[in-house]
């Protein structure tokens, strides 16, 4: 028994974790051809059309023949790849992909059938298994990296580059959002996080931290509406663009084992992973919590974030990369932090004695103190005179003014035009001054004023 | 305190692997190839640490140093782009044979030391991790030197915002954004710019060069659609040209196959490409 993990593997020979590794592997690729299959046919249905229905039932087998016809298909090897890398790159990419379904609980103890052997549904389990699974997708980017900048391809190697900011930003977002997770656990290892949970599931109390990890889920993931490595309109398809035939298959396989590692995350770590949801678990005193029926609830859990994947998907455009990356820094890291620091103070004051009536009364006593001191702030000063249009003056559109950073350089005036006032000297213009000089001068002057006001 | 025979085999797999990582790290001459080599160094010792049970300090090796400071270094070297071109020309006088000498000193150092050191039995690992592992560190850490781990954190907070500082640069103009884009755009008007993109080039069966005008929904050539360069440089080929060409084309490949024939009325047979003919009656209009 490992110190610190719900789990017990004492009983675990080499061969019963061999045998779980094997059905891991045929889980994720299994439902890798289901989630193919899943998506576009969820998408299908959102833009009413009817999707893949032609091979199999329902067109089940659709992603099959997609799968066989790139496994037949010739392999293009570009002649400035570098080769080497260009082979490693898909190869680290699917490895990494699928290593973490290892410390995720699928289940509680199981029976196998027909014998008396139990053990847990999960392949393994130790003190830090989330920091490995953040691990193992921090891993998985060198693939993208490396696979955009091996092609020796200019779209591929943008994808590459954008990619790693995009995952590094992300990944600090996700992070932080699990930190909370762990605070109120007080564990890092997945079953007994997913032991915490037998109370309350964490998405209800820490529901920023889950509003901060599910798109930060799909930030790392690279999917609609943040898959800006891979933005056909923009880099043909990315970091796989030089791709062809099973090595693009393996980057396609590796994408959507990672959706499902994220989502099978957000279940473990939010969702009460394997725990059966509230009216269920109460049926015949938390029969359904035992045995195999955890395994279900724990796939229903996972496909309902698989869908709300595809939801996004088919909801939403995709960002522009400067608002994606303004939106991961100043939007979803600082409320990640500040919601750390809040779950922290009102951990500590819990651990103090505090009981939760009065941290509640506390929390509503400085909510309506902030609310009426907004209330009570006076309006700020009303905006300077002829701002909106001090801004069309900047950019040069009524063309009457004097702009003294034409083009973004200094420039002198010409005979005719005056020099605004410098902003360093902090002084407004007077009135009488203004008046003097024509408007387009006037305009300048609240321009320069407000651009210094945003240093 | 013994080690286990998997323990033992891991680590006679993993150390030759490693080493050899590491030497490619000096040897190798692409600069991506020597990251790679670090990063597998990195993975490797992540994993003997973990097989060590230090597996809070194995994983965060992988979070901190191969996910994030190891893609940064990639970042960079993919952004500056140093290649095998890479000057190998010494800037300090002497230095590699400096560096070979020095070289050889901390291995006769560490040789010494290696040799000269007994080896008991390792202690106190069972106690150590007693309140599993991340615990007891965080008990040392946060307990026993929550100064010095203050310390290197404000140093680190203090480097981060002096890297702000020194990349910040002051903005000269007013921020243009998409508002003032779109505004200026519709003031535009007047004198003759589009709210939307321009229209791409025409794209026709007989060819898809960027050279041909597309034809508006009134089947006028779009004369703006084919790229300035092309135009200034007179390259641009107008839609009658293509048509012609098409002509010819047809015409040949009819008398190929031996149907030409004296009729004037094969002009409008269905063998013409669409595009064409839509070309064809734009420039009559």
């Amino acid at each position: 028994m490992i110190p610190g993990v719900a789990a017990d593997f004492s009983n675990d020979w080499l061969w019963v974790s061999a045998i779980k590794a094997v059905l891991i592997v045929v889980f994720l690729l299994t439902s890798v051809l289901f989630a193919i299959w899943f998506e576009r046919k969820v998408v299908a249905r959102m833009q009413v059309r009817p999707g893949p229905n032609w091979h199999g039932p329902f067109g089940l087998l659709q992603s099959l023949a997609d799968a066989m016809k790139l496994l037949l298909k010739e392999d293009v090897n570009v002649t400035r790849a570098d080769r080497v890398v260009y082979l490693l790159a898909p190869m680290i990419s699917v490895f990494c992909s699928l290593l973490v379904f290892a410390v995720v609980p699928f289940g509680p103890e199981v029976t196998i059938p027909f014998t008396d052997y139990s053990t847990p549904a999960q392949l393994t389990d130790f003190p830090v298994a989330v920091l490995y699974v953040l691990a193992c997708a921090s891993l998985g980017v060198y693939g993208i990296v490396l696979g955009g900048w091996s092609s020796g391809s200019t779209y591929p190697l943008l994808g590459a580059v954008r990619s790693t900011a995009q995952v590094i930003s992300y990944e600090l977002a996700m992070g932080l959002s699990l930190v909370s997770v762990f605070i109120m656990a007080g564990s890092m290892s997945t079953s007994q996080i997913v032991a915490s949970q037998a109370g309350i599931w964490w998405f209800l109390p820490l529901l920023p931290a889950f509003v901060v990890y599910v798109i930060s889920m799909i930030g790392e993931t690279n999917r609609l509406p943040f898959d800006l490595p891979e933005a056909e309109g923009e880099l043909v398809s990315g970091y796989m663009t030089e791709y062809s035939s099973m090595k693009f298959a393996w980057f396609f396989l590796a994408e959507y084992i990672n959706m499902l590692n994220v989502s099978a995350v957000a279940t473990t770590l939010f969702l009460g992973g394997w725990r059966a949801p509230w009216p269920l678990s109460a049926v015949a005193d938390g029969a359904l919590n035992t045995g195999w029926w955890p395994v279900l609830w724990f796939l229903v859990k996972l496909w309902a974030v698989m869908f709300v994947f595809v939801w996004v998907r088919g909801t939403l455009l995709r960002l522009r990369y400067d608002q994606f990356m303004v939106f991961g820094w100043k939007v979803l890291i600082p409320v990640a932090l500040a919601w750390v620091v809040v779950l922290s103070v009102f951990q500590y004051l819990g651990l103090a004695g505090v009981t939760r009536t009065q941290l509640i009364t506390g929390v509503v006593v400085a909510g309506a103190l902030v609310v009426g001191l907004l209330w009570l702030w006076p309006d700020r000063r009303g905006a300077p005179p002829g701002a909106e249009e001090g801004a069309d003056g900047a950019s040069g559109a009524d063309g009457a003014g004097f702009d003294a950073f034409a083009g973004g350089y200094p420039v002198p005036p010409l005979p005719g035009q005056t020099l605004p006032p410098s902003p360093r000297a902090r002084r407004r213009v007077p009135p009488a001054a203004v008046g003097a000089t024509d408007t387009g001068s006037a305009t300048d002057t609240t321009a320069v004023d407000r651009s210094e006001e945003t240093r | 305190m013994t080690v286990s025979g998997g323990e033992t085999a891991l680590f006679w797999v993993l150390a030759p692997l490693m080493t050899l990582a590491a030497l490619g790290l000096i040897f190798v001459r692409r600069a991506v190839h020597a990251a790679i080599c670090v990063m597998f160094v990195m993975v490797g010792m992540a994993i003997l640490y973990v097989a060590q049970e230090a597996s809070f300090l194995g994983v965060v090796q992988v979070v901190v140093y191969t996910g994030a400071v190891m893609m940064l270094f990639l970042f960079v070297l993919m952004l500056v782009g140093i290649d095998a071109a890479d000057s190998l020309t010494e800037t300090i006088r002497g230095q590699r044979w400096l560096g070979v000498l020095l070289g050889l000193g901390l291995a006769a150092v560490l040789l010494g030391v290696i040799s000269a050191a007994t080896f008991p039995p390792a202690v106190g690992l069972a106690e150590a991790n007693a309140v599993t592992n991340p615990v007891a560190l965080a008990r040392v850490l946060l307990a026993d030197y929550v100064l010095a781990m203050e310390v290197v954190g404000v140093l680190l907070v203090t480097a981060a915002l002096a890297g702000l500082v020194l990349t910040h640069r002051r903005r000269i103009s007013p921020k243009v954004t998409q508002r003032d884009l779109a505004r200026e755009r519709v003031a535009a008007l007047p004198q003759g710019r589009t709210l939307t993109p321009l229209p791409a080039p025409g794209v026709y069966a007989q060819n898809n060069a960027m050279d041909t005008p597309a034809l508006g929904p009134d089947g006028a050539p779009l004369e703006h659609s084919v790229p300035r360069v092309l135009r200034i440089r007179g390259q641009a080929r107008s839609a009658t040209a293509v048509l012609a060409a098409e002509e010819s084309l047809v015409a040949r490949e009819l008398a190929d196959a031996g149907l030409l024939t004296a009729d004037a009325d094969a002009d409008d047979d269905g063998a013409r490409a669409d595009g064409a003919r839509d070309a064809h009656q734009g420039e009559e209009r």
